[in-house]
């Protein structure tokens, strides 16, 4: 029981950053269709640059890697992140993709894989952020928020829930729910989802399509970067820009996005989840080696079922 | 108020529109018939900004706008209604409406033209709450004209309003389609069903293959020989 709570805990913090991860890639794909390799990437500058800000504004502020500064901190440094990822975001949006809005499918997908290996190797150059890991100064002090016993004697199992844990879920919790709001209470969202079921026509209505396409980067590269700031503060030993570890967490929110039936919203979010939870209790219960396994079977497994996606709409043919 | 002069946009290697010339003023109902691939079609998408022409000019209330992004051509009051209704299937009727009025900030306005949208389409307003793709085919194209009416356009400009529809539904639609004009809004409309269309327009062109065939007054094409046999099955 114990265990099983835990992990439990554990799924929760770890799928609301997979949900986070996966809005992105969900969003673009449901007004460009097409995936963008890129989006882990902006992940990886939203963890490194709330290294580098912690690690510059710290010392100056006068605490070295022993105390623990106050929360406010944290809680300025996530939204100074969001808007400078956001900004990135639009600048990738703006400078390779809008360029080829006519061109085949096709050349946007390789292109956002060079706009990701171009990420990838700029962030390892000594200028930005070197190809040594790093450790993340603590912005959270590790406290327990409360804890469980269960069981009695020598069998008792102690259950924490840490202040980091509930930190990620509620703080993705609250961006989720500003992110439901805009999209599906605001004019602005409206617009958004008219350009994802049809560009030309949307345009018709007077929408300037390319502002709503900026607006969605923007939008996703904010939600990445705070994925990025949060995983660092789960996951304090940061790796190199280019290294698998991050790879492998775009990949698993990607495959997030899929399972939860790319181009939909809500489908991301519940996508995310399952897979931390399937991926959490696999490793827990199975065996720990296995963990990415988990994952893509389920994905293939989704696919053959239901290959649009949990929420997915139906392909329908048109006549 | 509109004039396209001497007009050509390709697909490709292939020519769909050579050179065509047409005007359309203040108040009428101009049509545009011609059977398929005549590039009907292509014209109005060209005039609305979603084609580039390879050649001409296209003018509106006497400025300049080929080449111009689509939703600044929308928001000078030249709004195009696609083939096929443009509804977007995955949003409300509501929101589709609301989308109509996007660029728009005269909110008083937008209530006065979303009731007299509603008051000419009452079957529109019946299903507010609705997911659009849940309409059948005719609610379809009410809610196409009625959104594109809250963009309060100076010239509408229909594109097979009556393709796929029953006959009595099609009835009801060219009927406000005139009461529209009769409340001041200028209509470019394209048809392949010509004998209605010469019905209600004042002026007609006839395409075919790309090129202007004849133009004149609608009541005198209607009862040209040429026309009769071509295009409204007399023999």
């Amino acid at each position: 029981m114990a265990d099983f709570t835990q992990t439990l805990m554990t799924a929760a913090a770890i799928g609301s950053l997979y949900a986070l991860i996966a809005l992105g890639y969900t969003m673009v794909y449901g007004i460009l269709k097409f995936i963008n390799f890129a989006h882990s990437d902006i992940v990886v500058l939203g963890a490194w640059s709330s290294y580098t800000v912690a690690d510059q504004v710290l010392p100056r502020l006068g605490y070295d890697s022993r105390t623990i500064p106050p929360l406010w901190i944290g809680a300025v440094i996530l939204p100074l992140i969001m808007l400078f990822c956001g900004f990135v975001g639009y600048v990738i949006e703006r400078l390779a993709y809008r360029p080829l809005r006519r061109a085949p499918r096709l050349n946007v997908l390789i292109t956002a894989i060079g706009v990701s290996l171009f990420l990838q190797n700029l962030g390892q150059l000594d200028f930005m952020f070197g190809a040594s890991p790093e450790k993340m100064p603590a912005l959270l002090p590790s406290w327990e928020l409360a804890s469980f016993s269960f069981g009695t004697g020598e069998a008792t199992r102690k259950v924490v829930i840490s202040l980091v844990d509930t930190m990620i879920f509620a703080t993705s919790g609250t961006l989720m729910l500003v992110l439901e709001y805009l999209v599906f209470r605001t004019k602005l969202g409206t617009a958004m989802r008219a350009v994802s079921y049809n560009t030309d026509t949307a345009a018709l209505m007077g929408i300037p399509v390319d502002r709503v396409i900026s607006f969605t980067f923007v939008l996703g590269s904010s939600l990445a970067a705070a994925a990025g700031f949060l995983y660092v503060m789960k996951y304090p030993g940061i790796n190199q820009p280019a290294h698998t570890v991050w790879v492998l967490l775009g990949l698993k929110a990607f495959v997030a996005a899929v399972i939860g039936g790319i181009g939909n919203v809500r489908g991301a979010v519940l996508g995310g989840f399952v897979i931390a939870f399937v991926e959490q209790f696999g490793a827990f219960y199975i065996s720990s080696n296995y963990r990415d396994v988990y994952v893509f079977a389920l994905l293939i497994g989704i696919l053959l079922v239901k290959p649009t996606g949990l929420l997915g709409s139906p392909l329908r043919e048109k006549v | 108020m509109l004039s396209i002069n001497d007009l050509s946009v390709s697909y490709g290697s292939i020519q769909a529109l050579r050179g065509i010339s047409l005007h359309v003023e203040a108040g009428e109902i101009v049509t545009l018939i011609g059977g398929n691939g005549a590039g009907k079609s292509t014209t109005l998408r060209t005039v609305s900004g979603l084609l580039s022409p390879r050649s001409g000019q296209i003018q509106f209330e006497g400025q300049a706008i080929q080449g111009q992004p689509p939703h600044l051509i929308a928001q000078r009051g030249l709004v195009h209604v696609p083939e096929g209704r443009g509804i977007f299937a995955n949003l409300t009727v509501e929101e589709n409406l609301q989308l109509g009025a996007y660029f728009r900030h005269d909110k008083a306005g937008i209530r006065t033209d979303r009731e007299r949208a509603l008051t000419l389409f009452p079957r529109v307003r019946e299903r507010l709450q609705q997911q659009a793709g849940t309409l059948s085919g005719g609610e379809q194209q009410m809610l196409a004209i009625a959104r594109a009416l809250l963009s309060r356009p100076k010239l509408l400009m229909l594109d097979e309003p009556s393709l796929g529809l029953a006959p009595q539904i099609v009835q009801t639609i060219f009927q406000v389609i005139r009461e529209i004009n009769q409340e001041g809004t200028t209509i470019l409309l394209v048809e392949q069903n010509a004998s209605m269309a010469l019905q209600v327009a004042h002026r007609a062109y006839v395409l075919e293959v790309g090129c202007i065939q004849m133009e004149g007054d609608a009541k005198a094409l209607a009862a040209s020989d040429d026309v009769r046999k071509a295009y409204l099955g007399a023999h």
